[in-house]
C-alpha cells in the first residue's frame, strides 16, 4: 500500500526520462485520426495553396514575380524595417523577461496562476483596445506627456514613432518571452545549484555555468515567440504607428484588401522563410517543444 | 532583504506596464466625454446604451458563439489527439508535435491568409462557417499542450488494472484516464475560449463581409474613434473574468487544503 503511495506521488516525471511515456497508456491510434485529418486540410493544405498562389500569375501561369516583388525599394525598406524594429523588440523582451523569470521561477507562486495573471487575464480586454490605450499614454497630451508638464520637463514625442511601435510589440509580446524561459526555469534540478555552490562556485558562476546553459531552450523558444509575431504584425503598426512607418505585414494587408492574391501570397511566402529558420532553430534547441507552453 | 525588496518591485513594474492600458480602458468607459482624449466626467451612460446597440450586440453574440463552438470542439478534437500522441512511439510523435507547432509558430498573417485562400479555392463562402473552422484550427493546438502534461503524469498500471478488472477500454476511459486528466481539459477548453475571444488577424481575413466579431468590429472603428460602449463591454467581460477566476482560485485553495489534510489523517 505503501510503495503505491510512494509511486503515485512520484508522478510528476522528470525531463530526463520523457521517451518512457507510450507503451502502457491506451492504444488507441484511431483517436488522433480527426486531428489529422483536420490538421491536413486546414494547416498543410493551406499552405500549399499559398505557396501556389505566390508562385503563379492571374492565369495559373508559374511565375517568380510575386515573390520578386520583394525587391522593389519600398517592400525592402517596409521588411528591413520590420526586421529591425522586431529585432530591437525581441532584444528588449528578452532583458526585461529573463530577470522576471528568474524572480518568478524561485519564489513559491504557483505557476498556473502566473500565466493565468500575464497571459490569460489580460486578453479578455481585446488586444486591439489595449494597443490603442497605449495611444492615451504616448500621445502629445497623452499620461506621459501630462506627467512631464507637471513636472516641468520638456514633453517627448513617441507617437507615430519607431519608438511606439517598439513599445507595442514589447507590451503585447513579453508574456510570450516570460513563459517559456519561466518553464525552462522550474524544471531545472535544484540539486544541480546545491552541488555548484557546494562546490564552490560563487552566484555569478551558478548562474552562468548552471543555470544560462540549462535555460537556453527556454530563450531559444522566447525568442522564437516574439520575433516571429512582432517581424509579421500589421495591427500595431497601424494603431501606435499611424499609417507613417509601414511594415512588411502592412504591406501584404494591404495587397490583400486591394484584392492583389498572388503578390500578397508571393510576399507570404518570403515572410514564411523567416519562419521556417525560426522554427528549425527552435526544433535544434527544443526537441519536444516543451518549453512552449 | 534589499534584494527580495527589489525583487517585488521589478515585478510589480511589469505587472503594472502589462496593465496599464487595462486600467485606462475601465476608466474611458466611465468617460462621459465621447473622445478619447479627454476627461468629461463620471458616467454609467455608456453600460446603459451597450445593450441598446444593436451592432455590438451582434459582434458579441457572434464572437461568444464562435468562441464557445470552436473551444469545445478544439478540446474533443484535441484531448482525443493527445491521447493517441501520448501512446505513439518517438517518430511518429516527434512528427506529430511538429505539425502541432506549425500553428502556434507561423505568424498569424500567414495562418489567415492561407486560410482564406483554401476557402477561396474551394467556392466556400466566407462567413460564419469558415471563421469557426479557423478558430478551430489555431486552438486545437492548445488543447494538445493543455492535456498532454497531464497525460505525462498518469500513473498507466491505473488504467491496466482497470482493462484487468475487466472494464472495457471506453468504460475504463471515462473512469479512470479522465477525471485525472479533466483539469488539462478544462485548462485546454478556458484557454481556447480565450483565444478565439481575442483573435483579430485570422478572423479579419477569413471571415468576409457579412459578419463581425468584436475584434474585427473595434478594428474598423479604430480610425473615425471607438464607441464608448465598447469599453464599457469589454470592462464588464473582463470583470467577470477576473471575478470567476478569484471564486475558482478559492474554491480549488480550499480543497486542496481539505486534501492535504485528509492525506495527513489518513497517515
Amino acid at each position: 500500500m505503501k510503495i503505491r503511495n510512494i509511486l503515485k506521488n512520484r508522478t510528476p516525471r522528470s525531463p530526463l526520462n520523457k521517451n518512457t511515456t507510450g507503451p502502457n497508456m491506451p492504444k488507441a491510434r484511431w483517436l488522433s485520426f480527426p486531428y489529422m485529418i483536420w490538421m491536413t486540410g486546414f494547416i498543410i493544405i493551406p499552405l500549399i495553396v499559398i505557396i501556389y498562389y505566390g508562385l503563379t500569375n492571374q492565369d495559373n501561369n508559374f511565375t517568380l514575380d510575386n515573390v520578386a516583388l520583394i525587391l522593389d525599394p519600398m517592400n525592402l525598406k517596409a521588411l528591413g524595417q520590420a526586421f529591425e524594429l522586431s529585432l530591437v523588440s525581441t532584444v528588449i523582451c528578452l532583458l526585461l523577461a529573463y530577470p522576471l523569470a528568474m524572480i518568478l521561477s524561485k519564489s513559491k507562486m504557483n505557476s498556473t496562476n502566473f500565466i493565468v495573471m500575464i497571459i490569460i487575464l489580460p486578453m479578455w480586454m481585446n488586444f486591439l483596445l489595449r494597443t490603442i490605450a497605449w495611444q492615451n499614454i504616448l500621445e502629445k497630451t497623452g499620461i506621459i506627456n501630462t506627467v512631464l508638464k507637471f513636472f516641468k520637463l520638456p514633453a517627448v514625442n513617441i507617437i507615430n514613432t519607431p519608438a511606439a511601435i517598439i513599445l507595442g510589440m514589447v507590451y503585447n509580446f513579453l508574456p510570450f518571452m516570460v513563459l517559456p524561459i519561466y518553464n525552462v526555469m522550474i524544471k531545472i534540478d535544484q540539486d544541480v545549484i546545491n552541488a555548484a555552490r557546494d562546490l564552490g562556485a560563487n552566484g555569478v558562476q551558478t548562474f552562468l555555468k548552471i543555470i544560462l546553459p540549462l535555460s537556453i531552450p527556454g530563450v531559444i523558444s522566447g525568442i522564437t515567440m516574439v520575433f516571429v509575431p512582432s517581424l509579421t504584425t500589421f495591427v500595431i503598426s497601424a494603431i501606435l504607428g499611424g499609417n507613417k512607418i509601414v511594415l512588411i505585414g502592412n504591406v501584404i494587408e494591404q495587397q490583400f484588401r486591394v484584392g492583389n492574391w498572388h503578390a500578397g501570397s508571393g510576399m507570404s511566402l518570403v515572410l514564411m522563410i523567416f519562419i521556417l529558420i525560426s522554427m528549425a532553430i527552435l526544433s535544434k534547441y527544443d526537441k519536444e517543444g516543451s518549453s512552449l507552453w | 532583504m534589499v534584494r527580495k525588496f527589489f525583487e517585488r518591485f521589478y515585478v510589480a513594474l511589469i505587472i503594472l506596464f502589462l496593465y496599464a492600458p487595462i486600467i485606462i480602458l475601465i476608466l474611458l468607459s466611465f468617460n462621459s466625454s465621447k473622445s478619447r482624449a479627454k476627461w468629461g466626467g463620471f458616467t454609467l451612460r455608456w453600460y446603459k446604451e451597450l445593450f441598446k446597440n444593436e451592432s455590438i450586440m451582434n459582434a458579441l453574440s457572434t464572437t461568444l458563439i464562435i468562441a464557445v463552438l470552436s473551444a469545445l470542439i478544439a478540446t474533443i478534437i484535441g484531448t482525443a489527439a493527445a491521447i493517441a500522441i501520448n501512446s505513439m512511439k518517438k517518430t511518429p510523435r516527434t512528427i506529430m508535435v511538429a505539425v502541432t507547432n506549425i500553428p502556434l509558430l507561423n505568424a498569424d498573417i500567414v495562418t489567415g491568409i492561407s486560410l482564406m485562400l483554401l476557402f477561396v479555392a474551394l467556392r466556400f463562402t466566407l462567413g460564419f462557417t469558415s471563421v469557426l473552422i479557423s478558430h478551430i484550427t489555431f486552438n486545437i493546438p492548445y488543447v494538445i499542450l493543455s492535456v498532454m502534461p497531464k497525460l505525462r503524469q498518469l500513473n498507466p498500471h491505473t488504467y491496466e488494472a482497470a482493462l484487468d478488472l475487466g472494464a472495457t477500454p471506453i468504460y475504463a476511459f471515462f473512469k479512470v484516464i479522465l477525471p485525472d486528466i479533466f483539469p488539462g481539459v478544462m485548462s485546454g477548453f478556458f484557454l481556447s475560449f480565450t483565444m478565439s475571444l481575442d483573435d483579430f488577424v485570422i478572423t479579419h481575413f477569413t471571415k468576409g463581409p457579412q459578419i463581425n466579431t468584436l475584434s474585427t468590429k473595434i478594428y474598423t472603428e479604430v480610425r473615425k474613434g471607438i464607441k464608448p460602449e465598447i469599453y464599457a463591454l469589454s470592462t464588464l467581460m473582463f470583470i467577470t473574468v477576473l471575478l470567476l477566476l478569484i471564486v475558482i482560485n478559492r474554491r480549488n485553495a480550499d480543497k486542496n487544503a481539505h486534501k492535504s489534510i485528509a492525506s495527513i489523517s489518513k497517515i
